[in-house]
């Protein structure tokens, strides 16, 4: 790929990342962190290509190091999301009155 | 641009632009709760696919073996294929993941959501670190990256030059990745409580910091001219240490403004990393994560009304000298438990404002108990958040959500603000500066003009606070204490939401 395209696709990207935050609810405002937390760890994909180059020892180290550090953060961070977001609930319709199981 | 760049496969571009895809689909889902745990999973598919592409399509390979040799005759291809690998580059690979998954799954698992900040902050310091990480590693082997060229002279050893448009694009990724460490380090300490939420002050910061960053900027331009490691790691040191200046002199209540700040430099690094690698998921995804962190600030910015300029030049709640501190000695009323309960009980509608001190004492809980009580004597609960309530960005609603409050009765200041005057008792719990009617009226305020809840419009304004005097992040007074409808609740939040229970019950 060129520059040209490259940039091209930075640019878009960032036009479709302003209009698709503002939509966002401010509410999920805490998972919207956590989420894209995990995804910008998506910078594993450079640590990978270090790690399994040969070539510097010390790169591929490096390397190890940045897949570790960014596999806490995937893992990490989609989980922590994923929790969150369970825990948001609509409101019980006033249902079958009586047998609400309460915990 | 320049042709010995590695040409990647079709379908490996492909992959990566659905990754990238994957990821928009995951923020788009956050639009509303019941979408969002879709997006969620999408993310984690997005991240599949891209790994996996990444690992078919750079499969390490044994540095003697994988030259063209001598086959055994009669050698079955799969075993000649399977010694072409370097294996123990990849149980290293196996390795990482697994230890460093398994500690984000048990953080994930274990963490409070009342550290959730804290551990937000923690991650992006992972992500800025990583990026430091590939950035060095890109720049002591390019060749693995494709972004140089070997240059065989006559006499000396063969080296390999990276191309100056990489390097400046490797340059600011490591600056960025590097700022964002040591920043979300700091940031870290201040919101974990491990160092002081006060802003401490050097003198001359200003001078130093600006320096700073120019020597950056011109040591990357000089970069492009002489990739000696010297000037690399100088940029490197010097965007550690700016990380750590930046973010010292900045008090404690302008966290929301810091973390996603730092939220969106995150990403930054990784496109600039994208840029570098010609990779579209991790360009497209920095620019998601960029946009959504300077977002983020401005919400919070605007929401205390407050220029990004003068949140980032930080001392804010530094000095709390304020000449209202002697209006102390105004009267105020006093309420106990009973007085709460007996109020609530008798209103139509209670609207509840919680603040970062509800989350200090973990009140969240008992919250939602005395909300159901009130319910269940026919009282309308709704509760009212202000956007820069708690120390991040929906931190409220998230621990609201962990009490079990539905979403639906949880409402932002915008949406609800008109309609404290038709309600009976306003309940602000750990909240301050957020209902302080000065900022609407007095201009000498420090907090004029801040966008705040009317909560004294409400016929009685029940207001739980530790003890008298103290000041909210601001280092203002709040008038609302002093009001002919205010009763003062002074205890700590659980505590008294807990006796308020027990009274109704």
């Amino acid at each position: 790929m060129d520059f040209i395209s490259i940039l091209s696709i930075f640019v878009l990207a960032c036009f479709v990342g302003y209009y698709v935050v503002w939509s966002v609810t401010p509410a999920l405002h805490t998972p919207l962190m956590s989420v894209t937390n995990a995804i910008s760890s998506v910078i594993v994909v450079g640590a990978l290509i270090a790690s399994a180059a040969a070539g510097s020892v010390t790169s591929k180290w490096l390397g190890l190091v940045a897949v570790a550090l960014a596999s806490v953060n995937i893992f990490g961070g989609f989980a922590v999301t994923q929790r969150m977001l369970a825990m948001y609930k609509k409101k019980e319709r006033p249902a079958p009155q009586g047998d609400k199981t309460h915990a | 641009m320049h042709e010995a760049a590695v040409q990647q496969p079709a379908w490996v571009l492909l992959a990566y632009l659905i990754a990238g895809v994957c990821f928009i689909l995951a923020l788009r889902g956050l639009s509303s709760p019941e979408s969002s745990r879709r997006g969620n999973r999408l993310g984690m598919i997005g991240m599949t696919i891209a790994v996996g592409t990444t690992l078919i399509t750079h499969v390490p390979k044994h540095p003697f073996y994988s030259q063209p040799f001598e086959a055994e005759p009669g050698l079955p291809n799969w075993i000649y294929r399977g010694m072409q690998i370097d294996w123990p580059t990849i149980y290293g690979i196996a390795a990482a993941i697994v230890i460093g998954g398994g500690i984000g799954l048990v953080t994930a698992r274990k963490i409070q959501m009342t550290a959730m900040p804290q551990l937000v902050a923690a991650f992006h310091s992972l992500v800025g670190m990583a990026a430091v990480l590939v950035g060095a590693a890109a720049y002591l082997n390019p060749e693995a990256f494709g972004i140089g060229v070997r240059i065989t002279p006559i006499a000396t050893p063969s080296f390999v030059s990276i191309f100056p448009q990489s390097r400046i694009e490797m340059g600011l990724g490591v600056a960025i990745g590097a700022i964002t460490f040591s920043g979300s380090v700091i940031a870290f300490l201040k919101l974990n409580g491990n160092m002081s939420g006060k802003p401490i002050l050097l003198p001359l910061r200003h001078v130093i910091n600006l320096g700073t960053l120019a020597a950056i900027l011109i040591l990357i331009a000089y970069f492009t001219q002489d990739e000696a490691p010297a000037i690399f790691f100088t940029i490197m040191g010097l965007s550690f240490a700016i990380g750590f200046l930046l973010i010292i002199p900045i008090g404690g209540a302008d966290m929301p403004v810091v973390i996603s700040m730092l939220n969106s430099y995150s990403g930054w690094a990784a496109a600039a990393m994208g840029f570098t690698l010609h990779n579209s998921a991790m360009i497209i995804t920095g620019a998601l994560v960029g946009s959504s962190g300077a977002i983020l600030s401005y919400i919070m910015c605007r929401a205390m009304n407050r220029g990004f300029i003068s949140v980032i030049a930080g001392g804010f709640g530094a000095v709390s000298s304020s000449g209202d501190s002697a209006a102390i000695d105004r009267p105020w009323k006093r309420g106990s438990a009973e007085d709460a309960a007996f109020l609530m009980a008798q209103a139509d509608q209670v609207i509840i404002v919680p603040g970062y001190g509800m989350a200090v004492s973990q009140a969240q809980h008992a919250l939602r108990e005395m909300a159901d009580l009130l319910k269940s004597k026919g009282v309308r609960v709704k509760y009212a958040i202000h956007p820069v309530a708690g120390r991040m960005p929906g931190h409220m609603n998230v621990l609201l959500a962990e009490a079990n409050v539905p979403y639906d009765e949880v409402f932002e200041l915008e949406d609800i603000n008109s309609e404290f005057a038709q309600t009976d008792v306003a309940f602000v719990i750990g909240a301050n500066d957020v209902t302080n009617p000065a900022a609407k009226t007095d201009k000498s305020s420090p907090i004029y003009g801040m966008p705040v809840l009317d909560v004294e419009k409400a016929r009685t304004v029940l207001f739980v606070k530790r003890s008298m005097g103290g000041v909210g992040y601001a280092g203002v007074d709040n008038e609302l204490f002093y009001r002919d409808n205010t009763m003062m609740l002074l205890s700590d939040a659980k505590k008294m939401v807990e006796e308020i229970v027990k009274n109704l019950g």
